[in-house]
Formats: structure tokens, sequence, C-alpha cells
């Protein structure tokens, strides 16, 4: 099974010599065990492969130039969000990085908004002006989509004060990068989070690189999930291939923020199969590298798990294939249609209190 | 009406607060048990509790994020810096994340934060803990900006922000905290933002000041008075958005402007306020527009120095003699 | 039979007219007797009359033309009549247009200038200021203004260009415009000149002056006429002489209270007549002039040259811009520069170049005497001695302190009035000399 929980902290940093604990360097660990309801399960299933052929066409639509700017895929990560958001409620919180497609669709945004924001279409879901980098959607409370590396700590760091401060149970998920983790943001937060003891759960996308620069050549020390006990703060490591084990680690997360209201520190071990963005041509890493973890995809694994219990046969999979195909061709008619914003929406929103 | 020192107008400000809304809460740096670096937040914590009135690590890019993290989920934050050469650290948070939150969101966040403390210069304490930085927050489309020069107008501008729904930069002054002055004691008194005000009618010139060049220029003018010069003197108090129309006004009745400010000149909120008096009042002006600001270097230590570096009534009263040409 | 039209003598004196106004167009019938033109003479504008019946076939000179008497002006004559032969004639080379109109002003900008460039002057001295430009004349043809002087010039229909400008480079500023709308208000001086006396104020503390700018204005038909008949009856410099009475009691009160106040100052009289001759000047800047045979120079300030007898003879060292000087300032620079004088010490720029000067021969004894101007100046005052008089006083006798002053006036640029005139003004500072102090 997975590492256990560190609840205080006396683990060593675990530098591993022949570099990072990624998901390789461990072996295979035999399948979860499956004691969930199948809906949920298939349901789960079902948001990754969108999340993956959703990516798949916005790699297509941005050669195509519909997309401009930058454009970050989350293929390969696919069950980090979706395990970790499964786990929550709709009232609890998500913040996250620029590599955000993935964690928005799970949380509840439809492809349609995403992908009319991607196009930069008045029906996107923060009405053009944000970008892939910055979709935000109140009703589902997710809140961002952040541009700065690590940006994003110190602002969930703040909701899950909110919700303290408001005597609500609802938790707050932030995703980021190991590549964050440098960011003196993400260490004044923590250190804030424990102090207070504040309801946040801060889930680290550990791909081993931050753009072009793999961790070993980033990090003295590269267990992520170690940085915690600088600040006796709760942390697990966890393959974040696993979709299930995601979910399962981030429920452990949950009850101690909900109940107890700690923050913990999960370090998903995971891999993106694309480069950084679709401008990255990604000659930092070899392709007999990307080949290895591709044979830990996580639909790959997942569809294998559930077959393999009888939850789902080839011919349901086809068809989840064939609805998934359609939601995705819906998306991209829907921000194909979509109008461009009005020009006044240029100086609309500057404030909520426009003065003079 | 009291009279109270412009520390206790701001601390009364937010008392008042406070108390009227519970989502308001204030966090800084020695805010609550050390009642405050300056003692502006003096008996908060007794008041309202450690819930309400929080001290801080020294983490100001941090907590700056946390405040607007809050905000974002529905809370009034109050965050202070112990003075605003810090908040430099946290400018990331400010800027990139305050500022825009609404407008990238689609206008689906409202940002009511107050980052608050004293700016510009102090005595003595140096070039790292003596800068103006107005200019670089009103540079800003999405941040709103209050420099206050009275007591009165310091609480009634503090209320007014922690009222507004979007993200303030309220600069004080240090050399101001004991400046005494009448204080209306109705705990609904606010100033709008974006309105400034004469401080001193006149026919002959125009003096665009703010905070602590205030009562420099009405000593200025003063002077000039007794030269046969009347000055009228012209305090924006929010700098962002500017109340240009009453300087404007101003310029059409003298035909001759001067700006006193501390801060450095390149591209200071005199510069944009030089610019906008040339587009707007060209055709009323005799003379152009005079700035005075601070020396152009990083604030010295020695005492001498530092006096030359800040604009003094002497500087103020030159720069109206030139441009009425006496 | 067709008729050529000549200049006619339309006055004694006169030697050549200016076209003021044609009455009739070409193509029109004249009959003899009937007014045909209006003619400029030296002395006043007369109507010229036709000399024949016919048409007016052809103007040979233009409104506003000048011509020598008996110059074929015009050509009368039947409609259809063969007028070649008289155009012949008439076409002889004209003489150049004595009235010829001034100079169009060159390209001037009513926008406020941007920053000046360093410039050629005429006047020798660079005069120092904080902005590092004081009053020269521009010579490059800008006309610099602020924006809203020009508004007020533009809205009170005065062309700008007739302002003097105050401020740095000479810009024209708004209290340069004030006063040229405040001057178009004050009807013409026909009475005496007593009243408002303006004291003039330095643009800035600490200006070195050079010689004084001027405008040059033309000299009109009949100043012209004038001119040459004085010259021709009067010697080189036609003089007239001006003489006045003035009570000295103040001023000599005033002096005695100064320099018991700073006795090392030593003020005299002749420093206090210096500064109240000065701003006399400026009230009256008809007087502050120079004739230049073509035009009439206007001085922008009063640059006093003071009579110093030395060794070698007479000599007068300049203060410039006196109007503007103190009377510290005014005895310092005159007891310095006499010394210098004496001491053969004087450079040319301090000697040469004066507006007016003061020639004193009260230490003397001397009552009253005549002084000879000292061209290209329009005037020299001649000062006598101050000795307490008798004179009446609300119908009783009393002694006072006197002093009898005569100025001599060119008079190819000053009138008898207007010498008058200017010394009513200084009679009347002179005699209350807290009129220095006033700015009414």
């Amino acid at each position: 099974m997975s590492s256990q929980p560190t609840e205080r902290s006396n683990s060593r940093s675990k530098n591993s010599p022949a570099g990072g604990a990624g998901v390789l360097e461990r072996p295979a660990e035999p399948a979860a065990q499956l004691n969930e309801d199948r809906d949920i399960l298939v349901k789960i299933f079902h948001q990754m492969l969108l999340i993956r052929r959703f990516e798949e066409k916005c790699a297509e639509s941005y050669s195509l130039g519909k997309i401009g700017g930058f454009c970050h895929l989350y293929i390969g990560q696919e069950a980090v969000g979706v395990g970790a958001i499964s786990a929550l409620r709709a009232d609890d919180y998500v913040l996250t990085s620029y590599r955000e497609h993935g964690q928005a669709i799970a949380k509840g945004i439809s492809p349609e908004a995403v992908m009319a924001e991607l196009y930069g279409k008045a029906g996107g879901c923060s009405q053009g002006k944000g970008g892939s980098m910055h979709l935000f959607d109140a009703d589902v409370n997710f809140l961002g989509g952040h541009a700065i590396v690590g940006g994003q700590i110190p602002l969930a760091t703040g909701v899950a004060f909110a919700s303290k401060y408001k005597e609500t149970d609802q938790v707050t998920l932030c995703f980021f990068g190991e590549a964050a983790v440098n960011q003196g943001a993400f260490h004044e937060s923590l250190n804030m989070a424990q102090l207070w003891k504040l309801p946040c759960i801060y889930i680290c996308e550990n791909n081993m690189y931050g753009m072009g620069t793999s961790l070993q050549r980033a990090m003295s020390s590269q267990n992520v999930a170690a940085k915690a006990s600088a600040y006796e703060l709760a942390s697990e490591s966890v393959d974040g291939m696993d979709v299930l084990k995601m979910r399962e680690a981030t429920q452990r997360a949950i009850k101690r923020a909900r109940e107890e209201s700690l923050p913990t520190l999960l370090e998903a071990r995971t891999y993106r199969y694309m480069g950084h963005s679709m401008s990255d041509p990604g000659n930092y890493r070899t392709r007999a590298e990307i080949e290895k973890y591709q044979e830990r995809d996580p639909i790959k694994i997942f569809t294998k798990t559930l077959k393999d219990n009888g939850l789902l046969s080839d011919s349901e999979i086809a068809e989840i294939e064939a609805q998934i195909k359609e939601e995705v061709e819906k998306a991209v008619r829907f921000a194909d249609e979509s109008p461009l914003p009005d020009p006044k929406e240029l100086y609309t929103d500057v404030y909520a209190n426009p003065i003079n | 009406m009291a009279v109270m020192t412009m520390r206790d107008a701001l601390n009364l400000a937010l008392k008042e607060e406070l108390a009227r809304d519970s989502s308001v809460f204030l966090m800084g740096e020695e805010v609550a048990e050390y009642q405050g670096a300056y003692k502006v937040t003096r008996g908060l914590l007794e008041e309202f509790g450690p819930k309400r009135v929080i001290d801080t690590p020294i983490t100001e890019l941090g907590f700056a994020g946390l405040g607007v993290g809050a905000a974002m989920a529905g809370l009034r934050p109050i965050i202070e810096f112990m003075t605003f050469n810090f908040s430099i650290l946290a400018t990331d948070q400010i800027i990139n994340s305050a500022a825009k939150m609404r407008y990238m969101s689609g206008g689906q966040f409202k940002i009511p934060i107050v980052f608050r403390g004293p700016g510009g210069s102090a005595y003595q304490v140096s070039s790292q803990h003596s800068q103006a930085l107005e200019s670089w927050y009103a540079y800003f489309p999405g941040l709103k900006v209050v420099m206050p020069s009275t007591p009165a107008d310091a609480k009634g501008l503090l209320k007014s922000a922690i009222r507004d729904d979007d993200p303030v930069i309220f600069i004080e002054q240090e050399r101001m905290y004991g400046m005494k002055g009448e204080v209306p004691e109705d705990d609904d008194f606010t100033i709008p933002l974006g309105v400034g005000e004469v401080k001193r009618e006149g026919t002959d010139a125009t003096i665009i000041a703010r905070s602590v060049m205030v009562p420099t220029a009405l000593q200025a003018a003063e002077q000039l008075e007794k030269e046969g010069i009347s000055c009228e003197v012209i305090d924006p108090r929010t700098i962002r958005p500017l109340d240009i129309k009453l300087i404007i006004e101003s310029i059409k009745k003298t035909n001759r402007a001067v700006v006193a400010e501390e801060s450095h000149p390149f591209a200071s909120v005199g510069a944009e306020i030089s610019a906008q008096i040339a587009e707007q009042a060209f055709d009323y002006l005799d003379a152009p527009v005079k700035r005075v600001s601070g020396a152009d270097v990083p604030m010295p230590y020695a005492k001498n120095l530092e006096q030359l570096a800040i604009p003094d009534v002497a500087h103020i009263v030159a720069a109206v003699k030139e441009v009425s040409y006496v | 039979m067709a008729t050529q039209v000549v200049m006619p003598k339309l006055s004694p004196t006169m030697e050549e007219g200016q076209l003021a106004r044609w009455l009739k167009k070409e193509g029109d019938k004249v009959s003899m007797g009937e007014p045909l033109a209006e003619i400029d003479t030296d002395k006043a504008t007369m109507e010229m009359q036709a000399l024949s019946n016919g048409v007016l076939r052809k103007i040979l000179i233009n409104e506003g033309e000048s011509a020598p008497l008996g110059q074929p002006i015009a050509i009368i004559g039947e409609p259809d009549e063969d007028i070649s032969e008289l155009l012949k004639t008439a076409s002889a080379p004209k003489p150049e247009k004595a009235a010829e109109a001034p100079q169009s002003p060159p390209e001037s900008d009513a926008a406020p200038a941007v920053e000046e460039q360093p410039q050629e002057v005429e006047t020798p001295e660079p005069t120092q200021s904080i902005n590092g430009d004081g009053h020269k004349p521009r010579t490059d043809g800008r006309v610099l203004i602020s924006p809203i002087a020009a508004r007020m010039a533009s809205e009170a229909g005065i062309d700008f260009k007739t302002v003097q400008g105050s401020g740095p480079g000479g810009r024209i500023v708004k209290r340069d415009v004030e006063s040229a709308i405040s001057d178009q208000k004050k009807p013409a001086a026909t009475k005496a000149a007593v009243g408002r006396i303006s004291i003039p104020r330095p643009a800035r503390a600490g200006v070195v002056h050079g010689p004084s700018a001027y405008r040059d204005e033309p000299v009109s038909e009949m100043r012209r006429t004038i001119a040459k008949r004085l010259v021709t009856s009067l010697g080189p410099v036609p003089h007239f002489f001006l003489t006045m009475e003035i009570d000295m009691e103040r001023a000599a009160d005033m002096r005695r209270s100064i320099n018991e106040l700073y006795p090392d100052l030593k003020l005299s009289i002749n420093d206090l007549i210096i500064k109240v001759v000065a701003v006399s000047l400026i009230q009256h800047p008809e007087v502050n002039a120079s004739f230049q045979d073509k035009t009439i120079r206007y001085y922008e300030h009063a640059d006093i040259g003071v009579a110093v007898a030395t060794e070698n003879g007479l000599i007068t060292p300049i203060v410039r811009a006196a109007e503007l000087k103190s009377l510290t300032e005014i005895a310092t620079e005159v007891r310095e520069l006499a010394g210098r004088a004496r001491a053969r010490k004087l450079k040319p720029e301090e000697y040469l170049g004066a507006t007016f000067s003061i020639s004193n021969l009260g230490m003397f004894g001397i009552e009253e005497f005549t002084a000879v101007i000292n061209p290209p100046e329009g005037a020299i005052l001649a000062v006598g001695a101050m000795s307490p008089k008798p004179v009446v006083k609300d119908d009783r006798v009393e002694i006072r302190q006197t002093m009898r002053v005569t100025m001599s006036c060119d008079h190819r640029a000053i009138d008898g009035a207007t010498g008058a005139k200017f010394l009513q003004t200084f009679k009347q500072i002179m005699e209350n000399p807290i009129y220095l102090f006033l700015d009414q």
C-alpha cells in the first residue's frame, strides 16, 4: 500500500540517489480494493476519459490556431485531479495553476464553457477575459486558474481561512506542481496553515519537470512530502497514476481538515505525456522515458482494474467513448458558434464599485 | 466633533467597521498583542478578540495572498503592512491576484480588501524604509489608492475603503499619526472615494498636494499670501480614481499649477497629474505645470541630507513664484 | 481729349502725397470739380478734385502708395479714346514709395513655444536669470505666448504681436495681455497725465540687465516732413527746452532719513532723481525714444546715462533698467561707475547706448542750464542746484527746498506736449517720492 501518512515528522528526507521518488521507482503495487459504488467508479472513469479526449482536442484546436496564447495540457495527470476532486463535496473549493482544464471539468465546469473560454469567446466561463490559464466558476466553487507559479497557494490558504472563520466545514484543495514548492509562497502558506490550523489540502502534482527543468536540477531535497515536516504538517506521498489511491488519500486529508481543521500536503507522483505547454518541443526528456511512463497510463490502469473486477465491459467502454466523443464535439461546436466578447466588455468588471 | 490625532481617528474607523460588519477582520504584524507598531490598532484585540484581530508571522507575500483568498470566499480583510516598504514583497498577490481577480474571472468575484499602513518618509529611517509607492499601485486598473492628510479625512476615507467592494491601497503617513484635528464622531461618517477637497481657497495659483505635503503646501500658501499671491490648495485624497475635475476647475480660475509630492519625480503621481492637466486645461495655463518632488535619490540617513531630499515650504514657494513670473 | 491727373500740391509745404482713398473707380463718370480721391499730405488729409470731365479710364497709383508732386496718378478721358500715349509717359519709373507699409511681421506661432534655443541677439550683454534667459528680443520671428494669454488676446481683439512679453524668452503671459487690455480701455490722454502711476517690477531677482530691448515703429508722413524741415532750420538735432521748478522738500527729507538709517549708503539727491526719471520714462515711453531716421525707436527699459565730469571731459556711465533697481542699488552702482569713469576704466557698453541722460551741475551752484542731447537719445535732463527759496504755498509764503530742471528734447521724436507731460509726472513723483513705493 502507499506510504503511511506522517502526522508528526521525524521522517528524514528520502533522497534517492537515482533521482526523485518517481512512479517507476516503486514496484507496481496491487490494485486498490474496490469498495465503492459502481456508479461512482464509472463516473470517475468517464471523467478521466473525457478529460483525456478534451485535452487531445485542445491540442488539435491549438494547432489550428483556434486557441491562442499558452495551452498547458493535463494528459497523463488525469488521475490526480479526478481522484482528488471526486472526494469533495460540491461546496468545497478548488484552486489550481494554469494546467487546469482537467480540474475545471472534474469540479463541474461544462466542457462547452471551458472550450469557449479557450477560444476566447463570450460563452466562456470567464467571459473570454481569462483564457486557458484563468478558468473560474463561482457556482461550482472553482476559484481559478492562476498563472504565477505558486500564486494560488496563499490564495487557497485564505479561502480555507475564510471557511474556518465562517465556521463552515468546507475544505479547500490547492493543486500546484513540484516546481512551485521552491517558491516562498509555498512555505509561507504551509507555515500559516499549520500555525492557524486551516482546512486546506495542498496537492503537489509532482510530474518531475518544472517546464524544462527536472526536479533533480531544481531541488536540493527532492522529497516533496517530506517538506511538510518543516512545518510539522501532515503529509503523504501518493501514486498519482492510480485514481483510487488518489481518491483515498484525499479522503483521509479531507477528514483531517473537516474534523480537526488541520492541513495536509499530498505529494502525487505523476507524469505528463505532453510538453509543458503546446509551445514546448520537449527536448529535455527522451522518447524512451515518455514511453516507459505511458505503461503506467492512469486511464489504462483504471480500465484494467474495472474490467478485471467485472465492472465494465468492452462494449460499455465503447459506448462511453462514443458519448465522450459527442460531448467533446458539442464543446467545440459551442465554442465555434459562441460570439467574441462585445468590445465594450473591455472596460467592464475592472471594479465591483466603479467610481467616476 | 472631537479633536483627536490621526492615529486615533484611524483606530476609531477600524473599531467602528469591525463592530459594524462581522466579516471584517484585521491581520498584520504586531497588530494584536503589541497593540500595533504605530499603535493604530491599539485596543482592538481586547475588544474584538483573536479571531478578528490576528498577528501574523513576518510573511507579507503569504498573508497578503491569504487576504485575497479570504476576500474571494466572502470575507472583508484589512491587511496591515507595517510600512508600505514591506508591501513590495507582497506585490505579486496585490497586483496579480487582488487587482485582476474580478476582471479575469469575467466579473465572478469581488475582492473587498484593504491594504493599509504608513508609506513615504519617516525620521532618518534610510532608503529601504522611506519609500513612497503610491504611483506603483495607482498604475494598475483594478486597484484604488487613497491617501488621507487630516484626521477627519483619515477616518472618513478608511471607513469608505473598508466598505468598498474593491481592493484599496490605503497609504497613511507616519509623520502625520500625531497630527491633531477635528473629527466627526458619527460612526456612520464616511468620505466618498474619488472625491478631492479644496483645503484652502485662492485665486492666483493652484497647489495640488497629498498626504504629508498638504500641511507643507498650506504653510507655503500662508507665506505667499503675505507676498500678495493667493494660492488654492487642493488635496485629491483619492489618488486612483483621481478627482481631476476638481483640479481642472481650480486651474481654470488660477491659470497656474504646482504639484507638490514627496515621491521621486519619474513617473510619479505628479507626472500623471501634470499630463492630465496638459490634456484638459491647456488653454487655461499661463505657465507649464511645475512639479516639486522628492529628490531623485534613495533616501539618505543623515538628518541634513534627508531634509534636502524632501520638499519643504521654500521649495513650494519658489515653484509658485516661478509659475507666477515673479 | 484725355488728360493725365497728377499729384496736386494741396498745401504750401507739400512735396509728396500718399493716396489715401480713391473716390471713383475705373470706368466711373467724372465731372470737373467732383472729388476724385483723398490724399494724405504732410499736414492733413485733403480731397483732390477732378479738373476735367470724362470717364476715369485708368488709375495709376493704388491706395496707400505715395507720389511726388506732379506725378501722373490717373487718366481721365472719353470712354473709347486711345490713351496709350498718355500711359507711356505716365509709366516713368515711380519713385519708391516713401510711405511703405511696415515689413509684415515674421511668421509667428500663437501656440506657446517649445524650449527656446539660444539666440543671436542684437544687444551684446546676455542677461542672466534662473531660466538662463532674460528679456532678449527674439530674432527668429517666433512669438512666445502662454495658452491663456493667447486666448485672452484673441477674445479682446488684440493682436498679440503688439504685446510685449514679460515671461522667460519674452513669453507673453496673462498679465501682459491684461495690461494691454486695460491700456486699450484708457481714454486718449488729452488731459494732463496725472493720476495712476505704475511702478515697474523686476521679473525676478538677481537679473543683470544688458542694454534695453526696444521696438522700432515706422515714421509717419507728417513726422518725416517735420524732421526734414527742422533739420534744415535748426541744425543736426532740433532741440527745444522745457523748464520746471520742483518742490524738493519731501525728497530732501526722505534722503535725510535714508542716510540716517544707512549712513554708509550716502544716497545723493541725484540718485533719487535717476530713479524718478526712470520711473517717469516708463510711464511716458514716447520720451524714452530715439529718432532713427526711418523709424522711431521706443525702448523697453530706462537706461539712464549719468553725466560724470572727469579730467578728460564729460562721460555718461549708464545705469541699466534703472526703473527696476532699488535706490540702494542705484546709489551703489552710480558711485562705482563714477569711480571707474574717473579712473578711465569703463567698458564701451557701460557708457554707450543710454536711452536718456541726466546732467547735474547743482553741485556747482548752477541754478538752471540747458544741456545738449547725446545723440541718438531723444532727450536729456539738466538738473540745477537745490536750495531753499521762498515759495507761495496755501496762500502763505514758506521757505522750501526748490530745484529747477530743464529738459532738452529732440523735436523729431518728441513734441512739446509729450515732453511736458513727462515733466509733469517727474515733478509729481519728485515732490511726493512716496509714489515710488505705491503701485496704484
